[in-house]
């Protein structure tokens, strides 16, 4: 028992102690994490400047080096914009319909569109979705139908979650997402769990997480990071940083550089991207579930963005955030616009 | 083997399980499957052994936690890494949180997480992940998804020594929690029975074993491959003047009081294992007290919203007209756990005599 193994090594230190110290040619023991030693005492609290974020197209929707010109066909350029477009309509008209008294409550993802729908576009459908709760244009691209989500806001006969879920909680085992609950990150060592069982299946596929910048500050982040790098589970987190938790801004949601720094402190592969260039976003996320499914590990993207709305239809940002601010992303860093402006520039804008 | 299903407890099914359950554990014999084979076992070494069933019948069964590699710090895992490989026998990092939502992951993709927290004190940082996630993951879901697969084993209850974080009892916080499924064993045999049933039960299962009987607890445990039914109590023992009701480690304890009821008092009292804590097997204790007229509920956990109160309250609600004198509980105190008053603190043979005495004697 333990008792007994405590005994033990209590009596080895002893014989040890009585041993002299040998000065012998052969290197003394070491802690497998000691890289050099250094007689110079240095503190360091980051790695000096932000982490490097990728991005395709300028603010004006243009590719910057053209090397990076997405290989896409036309369809599915198209099909990606429709989407990001349906996902803006489809909040607009569910937001009023929440004003009006037709459901009780509602969450908008505008100002994200690029971000979900950028990175659903570059996963497959064997891929298993764990998300938060402003993913809808993730279940969009996937095949989700607007009765559907209808459905699920009203908590009709027809919901698949029997009018159990609250608004926006969607889940879908067709579409490979599973059910949203309202405790956040706590999805994520769910996804650790379910890439781990993938991997054991023998599946080529990876399970996708998403979350957002605060979500990051509770405790199964750390948990599910870890637990991802150290067992090895090909799971894709993929972080939201659009700026507010509610009515907390980032610099009062952490002091280090963002979530990117977090996944290098874990040996995790990480990459920050532009969250409003749909292409920066994909061709992220191409990448890392290329590599999540590849190598069996864990990969982190943080995608940069900005919530344009409100955080729910129980929420009002003026309080905590001027107009200014808020016209200002919408007028200068749209996601749809960005993308509007890059179909132009490729003919295959009202062709 | 049971029948796989989600079972209420107003299901047909429970009555024919409980039929089957109000036999003495010299049934275990007749009840294990093919095999006659028997062998001594202590209660962690039934657990291990059950483990290795479960991983031998089950490619989709896993076992994780803190020190389960090198056999655990109780031995529990102990030769199956050896047996299994890494792959299905690991170590996780020092994190509840971690270990219980890694394991509702796993489940929720059709696996058998088998997951292990090191003590029943550790398991609050996981109780988000058990509460919030896994014993809700069903029915929010409208059943497209669930965590069936699941189970988490835990050793509960005082050992001698172990003063505030290494004796809590903490099956009442879990009991409250619809949804889960709590299993509690009180001997070697019942113990592998019971965790091979948990682990096949199509629902997250806390399985808390007695790690003051790991050792100390020895019999003849089936060495086939068995299960004992959930949601069932077992009647220990038939009686007519008092209906006593405990689990896991206390039943010794009962068992004890009662033989010197019978001895000093020539009381004959009704013994009865609950087994399963949700959802417990209320008919049972109802129709024993229904008989019998009165009733004593003991556990180690504090008496204050213990397991007690809600036998307490379920059995006044039934048996009202029958009972001769109230439902007694004899409990832990309302205190954190002691070290060195451990033996005044915990529900003894003593205390449990004197509360049957004072309910004939009321």
């Amino acid at each position: 028992c333990i008792m007994s193994r405590v005994l033990l090594l209590g009596a080895s230190r002893r014989t040890c102690v009585a041993r002299a110290m040998s000065s012998t040619a052969s290197p003394s023991a070491k802690h497998p994490n000691i890289g050099k030693f250094s007689t110079e005492l240095k503190f360091m609290n980051n790695f000096g400047e932000p982490f490097i974020t990728y991005r395709v197209l300028d603010d004006f929707g243009k590719v910057i080096d053209p090397a990076n010109e997405p290989k896409v066909e036309k369809e599915f350029a198209v099909r990606m914009f429709t989407t990001m477009l349906r996902l803006n309509v489809m909040d607009s008209i569910m937001y009023e319909s929440q004003r009006q008294g037709r459901i009780s409550f509602y969450m908008t993802s505008y100002g994200e569109e690029a971000t979900v729908v950028g990175s659903a576009a570059a996963l497959s459908l064997d891929d298993v979705v764990f998300a938060q709760y402003r993913e809808s244009g993730v279940l969009l691209w996937r095949g989700f139908t607007y009765q559907e989500a209808c459905d699920q806001c009203i908590g009709n006969s027809r919901d698949k979650a029997k009018g159990r879920m609250m608004p926006v909680h969607y889940g879908s085992k067709a579409l490979n997402f599973h059910t949203v609950s309202s405790p956040l990150a706590t999805q994520l060592p769910h996804a650790a769990g379910a890439a781990y069982a993938l991997k054991r299946q023998g599946k080529a596929a990876c399970s996708v997480c998403y979350f957002g910048d605060g979500a990051a500050s509770e405790g199964d982040f750390h948990a599910a990071l870890n637990f991802a790098a150290t067992i090895e589970c090909p799971v894709l987190y993929f972080c939201r940083n659009n700026g507010y938790a509610i009515s907390t801004p980032v610099s009062e949601q952490y002091r280090g550089d963002g979530i990117a720094v977090r996944g290098v402190s874990y040996n995790i592969h990480t990459v920050r991207c532009d969250g409003n260039d749909v292409w920066a976003v994909y061709e992220a996320t191409r990448q890392a579930r290329d590599m999540a499914v590849r190598l069996g590990t864990p990969v982190l993207v943080e995608a940069m963005t900005y919530r344009g709305g409100h955080h729910s239809t129980s929420d009002d940002a003026t309080r905590y955030r001027g107009k200014d601010e808020v016209s200002r992303w919408s007028s200068t860093n749209n996601p749809i616009e960005r993308m509007r402006r890059w179909l132009v520039g490729r003919g295959w804008w009202g062709a | 083997r049971l029948v796989k299903c989600f079972v209420p407890s107003t299901c047909p099914a429970i009555t024919f399980c409980r039929k089957m359950a109000r036999y003495s554990s010299s049934s275990l014999r007749a009840m294990s499957t093919g095999q006659a084979e028997l062998k001594k076992m202590n209660l962690v070494g039934a657990v291990n052994d059950g483990l290795r069933i479960a991983m031998e019948t089950d490619a989709q069964a896993v076992v994780f936690g803190e020190d389960v590699g090198f056999g655990g710090v109780f031995r529990a895992t102990a030769g199956l890494q050896e047996m299994f490989g890494k792959e299905r026998v690991f170590n996780t990092p020092l994190c509840e949180q971690g270990i219980a939502g890694f394991a509702v992951g796993m489940a929720a993709m059709g696996a058998t997480p088998i997951a292990e927290i090191q003590f029943a004190d550790y398991i609050f940082p996981a109780f988000d992940q058990i509460v919030n996630e896994a014993a809700k993951y069903r029915y929010r879901s409208g059943g497209q998804f669930h965590v069936g697969g699941l189970t988490i084993r835990t050793p509960y209850g005082a050992v001698g020594h172990g003063g505030l974080y290494h004796s809590q009892s903490p099956e009442a916080y879990f009991a409250h929690t619809p949804g889960l499924v709590v299993v509690i064993p009180r001997s070697p045999a019942q113990a592998k029975g019971l965790l091979l049933a948990s682990v096949r039960d199509p629902n997250p299962v806390i399985f808390l074993e007695p790690k003051a009987l790991y050792r100390a607890a020895v019999e003849e445990v089936p060495t086939g491959d068995f299960t004992l039914p959930l949601r069932c109590a077992e009647v220990l023992q038939e009686g007519s003047d008092v209906t006593v009701v405990g689990y896991g480690a206390q039943l010794r304890v009962l068992q004890a009081a009662c033989d010197r009821a019978k001895a000093e008092l020539g009381a004959s009292c009704e013994l009865i294992d609950l087994r399963t804590i949700l959802p417990w097997d209320a008919e049972t204790v109802c129709a024993s007290v229904s008989k019998t007229g009165r009733c004593v509920v003991s556990h180690e956990a504090p008496v204050t919203c213990g397991f007690g109160a809600e036998v307490s309250a379920r059995v006044q609600e039934s048996c009202f007209l029958k009972l001769e004198a109230p439902v007694r509980r004899v409990c832990g105190y309302d205190t954190p756990f002691p070290l060195s008053l451990e033996k005044a603190y915990l529900p003894g043979v003593d205390r449990c005599f004197a509360a049957i005495k004072e309910t004939l004697e009321f």
